[in-house]
Parts: C-alpha cells; sequence; structure tokens
C-alpha cells in the first residue's frame, strides 16, 4: 500500500513540474518580450517607417511599414481565404456530397492544415518565378491564402456539421432549394464557429513568417500597389533580430510586442464575439 | 421561379469547383516540388544525395547527410523533452485539476499555441542561447557559442506542447466515466487508473498527438532558423551548430536563384520535408480518427 501511494505522490509532483513549465514558458515569453520591448516602444516607432539606420540601430524610424504590410497581407488574406472556405465547407454537407467523398475532403485539409508554412511560401515562389514576377504584396497575399484555408475551412465544417438537421428540413420543406439553405439558412445557425474560424485563421496568417518571406520580400516603403514588396511584423522581427546589436535587438523585441499585442486581441475577440452570436443559435 | 433554380445550379458548381480546386492544391504543390527537382536527380544520385556529407553548392556537391542528421537531432531531442511534459500535464489537466484550475489553465495553452513562431525564435535568441552558452554546457564541460542543436530542440520542445496536451486532454476527456469508476471501485489509486486504464484506452490518440506534434516540428522553420547555427556540417555534440531541412530553404533561398541547380537541389529539400511531414500527418490523423471511433467521438 505505501509503495502504491508513494508512486501516486511521485507522479502528482512530476505533473506539477511539468504543468508549471508549460505554463511558465509562456509567461517567460511573454515576460520577456514586454521587459525587453517596452522600452523601446515609443510612438516614433509606431507611426514612421523604417529607414537604413534603422537597423544599425542608430535610432530612427519605425515599424509602420510592417504594421500596413502585415494588414496589407493578412486581411485580404483571410478574406479570401473565408471565402473560399465557407463555400467548402457548406458544400461537404450530406445534402451536397456523399459522406465518403466528404469524408476523403476533411482528411485531405487536415493533412494540409499540418504541411509546414515553408511548403505554401516556396510553392507560391516557384509560382511567381514561373510568372516572371517579383515578390510583391499579391503572392504574400496567395501565400497566407493557401496557408489559411484548411484552418479556417475546417473550423466552419466542424460547426456546420453540428447544424440540427431539422432546421434544414424546415427551410426545404418551404420550398427552398439547396443553395438558398446553404447560404441563408445555414450559416446563421452556425455563425459563432464560422466567426472563430475566422479569426483564428488571422491569427495563424498575420503572424506567420516563413510562407511571406520569399513571397512578399521586404522594403522599408509602405507598399502603394499590389505589385510592390512589402514588410511585415513577423518578417520585420526577423530581420532585426539577426543583428548583434543591443539596441536592434530591443526594436525586434518592441516589433514582438505589437505582434503579441495583435494576436492576442484577436483571439480576446475571437472568444466574445462567438459567444455574442450564440444568441442567434437556435439549441 | 426559373432565376430561383439557375442561382441553385450555379452556386453549388460554384461550390464543387472551389472544392475540387482546393482538394487539387495538395497534388498540384507535390508535382510542382517533384517537376523542378527532378534536374538534380539527373546529375546526382539519390544515394549521392542522402549519404554524401559534403554540402557544397558552389563546387556542384549536394549532400544533405548532415542536414539529415541535424534535422532528426533537433526534432527527435526535442519531441523527448515534450512527450513526457506534455502527457503528465494532459494527465493533469484532464483527471487531477480542479475545475477552477483547468478553467484557467485551459486558455494558456491555446494562448500558447498562438504566440507567432518568429516569436518563439526571438524568445529562443534572447534568452535559451545565452542560457545554453552560459550555464548549460560549462555544466558539461563544453564550449559553445549558444547557437546549437539543443537550443533548437528545446525551442521546439516548448512548440509542441500545446499541440500534444491539447490533443492528449480530449482523447482523456473521451473515455468513458464507467473505465475509471471500474478501475477505482476495485481499489485502484488515481495514477494507477491512469496507467492502467487511461493510459490503454486512450493510447491511440496519444501516438497519433505525438506524431502530429512531430509533423510540426520537422517543419518548423523561423524559430529554428534564428537558433540552431545554420552550419551545414555534421554536429557532433548536441552543443554543435547544425541545420534542419526546413531552416536551410530559408538560409539558402538568397542565393539559390544564382544556378538551376542548387534551386533544383532546395526543391527536393522542400520536397523531402513535404513528404515526411505528409507521411507523419497521414498517419496521424488516420490514427486519430479510428481512436475517435472507438469512444464514438
Amino acid at each position: 500500500m505505501n509503495k502504491r501511494t508513494l508512486e501516486e505522490n511521485i507522479f502528482k509532483i512530476l505533473m506539477m513540474i511539468s504543468i508549471s513549465l508549460v505554463v511558465g514558458s509562456l509567461i517567460i515569453i511573454v515576460a520577456l518580450v514586454i521587459i525587453n520591448g517596452a522600452p523601446a516602444l515609443s510612438l516614433d516607432l509606431l507611426t514612421q517607417t523604417s529607414s537604413g539606420e534603422f537597423y544599425l540601430g542608430a535610432g530612427g524610424g519605425g515599424i509602420l511599414n510592417a504594421i500596413v504590410g502585415s494588414l496589407l497581407l493578412a486581411l485580404p488574406a483571410t478574406g479570401l481565404a473565408c471565402l473560399i472556405g465557407i463555400a467548402i465547407a457548406l458544400y461537404l454537407q450530406k445534402d451536397f456530397i456523399h459522406s465518403w467523398l466528404a469524408g476523403f475532403i476533411r482528411f485531405s485539409l487536415d493533412i494540409l492544415w499540418g504541411i509546414p508554412s515553408i511548403i505554401y511560401g516556396v510553392f507560391c515562389f516557384l509560382i511567381m518565378i514561373y510568372l516572371g514576377m517579383s515578390a510583391s504584396v499579391m503572392f504574400g497575399i496567395i501565400a497566407l491564402t493557401l496557408l489559411e484555408i484548411p484552418i479556417i475551412t475546417r473550423y466552419m465544417d466542424e460547426s456546420i456539421k453540428l447544424v440540427p438537421i431539422g432546421l434544414k428540413e424546415g427551410a426545404y420543406s418551404l420550398g427552398s432549394t439547396k443553395f438558398e439553405t446553404a447560404v441563408k439558412v445555414v450559416p446563421r445557425q452556425a455563425l459563432p464557429g464560422i466567426l472563430a474560424g475566422i479569426l483564428l485563421g488571422l491569427g495563424r496568417g498575420i503572424g506567420d513568417a516563413a510562407s511571406i518571406l520569399f513571397t512578399a520580400g521586404f522594403t522599408n516603403r509602405i507598399p502603394s500597389s499590389i505589385y510592390d514588396s512589402t514588410a511585415a511584423l513577423p518578417t520585420m522581427i526577423f530581420q532585426l533580430s539577426t543583428s548583434s546589436l543591443p539596441v536592434v535587438r530591443q526594436k525586434a523585441s518592441a516589433t514582438a510586442l505589437v505582434l503579441l499585442i495583435i494576436v492576442f486581441t484577436i483571439s480576446i475577440l475571437s472568444r466574445t464575439l462567438s459567444k455574442r452570436y450564440m444568441k442567434h443559435v437556435i439549441k | 421561379m426559373n432565376r430561383r433554380k439557375l442561382r441553385d445550379f450555379l452556386g453549388t458548381k460554384l461550390m464543387l469547383v472551389v472544392t475540387v480546386a482546393v482538394s487539387l492544391l495538395f497534388f498540384s504543390i507535390f508535382f510542382l516540388l517533384l517537376f523542378k527537382s527532378l534536374l538534380i536527380f539527373e546529375q546526382h544520385s539519390l544515394t549521392e544525395i542522402l549519404f554524401s556529407s559534403s554540402w557544397n553548392p558552389g563546387f556542384n556537391q549536394f549532400g544533405l547527410y548532415p542536414i539529415i542528421v541535424g534535422t532528426i537531432l533537433v526534432t527527435g531531442i526535442a519531441l523527448i523533452i515534450a512527450v513526457p511534459i506534455s502527457i503528465l500535464s494532459a494527465v493533469y489537466i484532464a483527471e487531477y485539476a480542479p475545475k477552477k484550475v483547468r478553467k484557467v489553465i485551459r486558455p494558456f495553452i491555446d494562448v500558447l499555441a498562438g504566440v507567432p513562431s518568429v516569436v518563439y525564435g526571438l524568445c529562443a535568441l534572447l534568452f535559451l542561447v545565452p542560457f545554453v552558452k552560459d550555464v548549460v554546457a560549462p555544466w558539461f564541460g563544453i564550449e559553445t557559442t549558444g547557437y546549437c542543436i539543443l537550443t533548437a530542440s528545446i525551442t521546439l520542445a516548448i512548440m509542441v506542447f500545446p499541440i500534444i496536451i491539447s490533443l492528449c486532454v480530449e482523447s482523456f476527456h473521451a473515455i468513458p466515466l464507467s473505465l475509471r469508476e471500474a478501475s477505482l471501485s476495485v481499489g485502484a489509486t488515481k495514477w494507477e487508473t491512469v496507467k492502467k486504464v487511461i493510459f490503454r484506452a486512450s493510447a491511440p490518440s496519444v501516438i497519433s498527438a505525438v506524431f502530429l506534434g512531430f509533423g510540426r516540428a520537422f517543419g518548423e522553420t523561423i524559430a529554428v532558423n534564428m537558433v540552431v547555427g545554420g552550419i551545414t556540417r555534421t554536429p557532433s555534440t548536441l552543443f554543435s551548430p547544425g541545420q534542419t531541412l526546413a531552416s536551410l530553404i530559408v538560409s539558402a533561398y538568397s542565393d539559390m536563384m544564382s544556378s538551376p541547380l542548387y534551386e533544383s537541389a532546395l526543391m527536393m529539400v522542400a520536397l523531402i520535408l513535404f513528404i515526411v511531414v505528409l507521411l507523419f500527418n497521414i498517419f496521424g490523423i488516420f490514427v486519430l480518427r479510428r481512436a475517435n471511433k472507438r469512444w464514438n467521438v
């Protein structure tokens, strides 16, 4: 008996150590970014574009181009991925497609979800080279769209799956077509899940560096058209952190702080929004 | 009436086209990468590429052996660190934690999953690199810059935590309560129940969680690139710098346009990455689906 309780206690302690390591690593990450980044965070940093000296530590300039670039890349990409995602997620319902085929498509979406983002980056880079174009906002958007499609689609799909059959039958019995039911009735019921999926995709897209590194390029200016290359927050952090100067690294942390604030806001927004729109859901 | 039918027809077909296009995406990535890497296979044999240890694109040498060893080491050690910690944490969250604690910890893990990988990389750069250089390495009596295999592994382990934990917690929750009650009622302690009932009942899901975690770690690019050292030499110890497949693509992309052969070699690296991650994910998802059916989730 004693040996058994001893084992129980040993593993309890090991569990406490594990969970504190996991929670501790998150706290350390956030603390590191705040401690290193907060002193460098200023209004100038947020409202000026970067210049050559910016990377050499000599004051001057900010990350406005990266902030704008990130929004220019992630927002349209999320919009596109959302349009494509909703079409697929609605089509995966039993009303349209055999369930084994739907299962196969879900399976391939799950696999696409796991593909490293660098592969999407390389894929878009190859297409870009083939078309004889150079790194630009356009290809950054395409890369992020591809990255976000599986996430958004699967999230929407999971919540659309839960729409009660009676609701759809009600729509059909009133004479609506399949498409009308899918577009007008189903999304309203699945709205909380759809919103959560979109925001999750946005959070993933805005934080990803590997896919836009080759496809969106890097520049100090704010892009004026979709054929211009652009900086983004993740690529900016990547650029700045390679420097050995502490001042520049501090700027990297400040940029990371901005990115973390954006990502956390999105995740909080996703929780509150899906709660709020729960009220339209018929249970 | 006709207009509605037309809209129904067009709308449905549009949805079909989009679905087919995205399903084909997967094959188009595969074939494009394969097509691009044909060039390197024309000049070098597969065994030469996989087992030659000289990577020197300028001199037409494309041996991937050091990079493959580096990738396996970094990923393997990351999993050795991450798997026990994640599983124990998951057991705590699912079985031991009081409801209040659970409610606090779950969002923590979700947030950890949402931290962008470049931020992990930056934190590793700020904290882990000096830590490994000044604390861990002297402990073993080894000198290092801190940019090494071990640093990259620890970074990856932290990135994999949320994936394995949330999948494991889900699978533990799916096990019927009656199984636990049966074990507890014959006098087993809580840990014995976890060890002999929960682990056995959820083994397939735990294995698939590990596989999916592996897929994530294997393909992680930016964070690894920032701390692994980026030197294509076969690492001799855990404290020597190395290179991984994904990180190589980032390091080399700026000069890859210099020769078509070099470009082809990098596309082959991407292809290997794609195939390996694909196999692990297919296996992981397949096992997970079978496991979910078991408890009718």
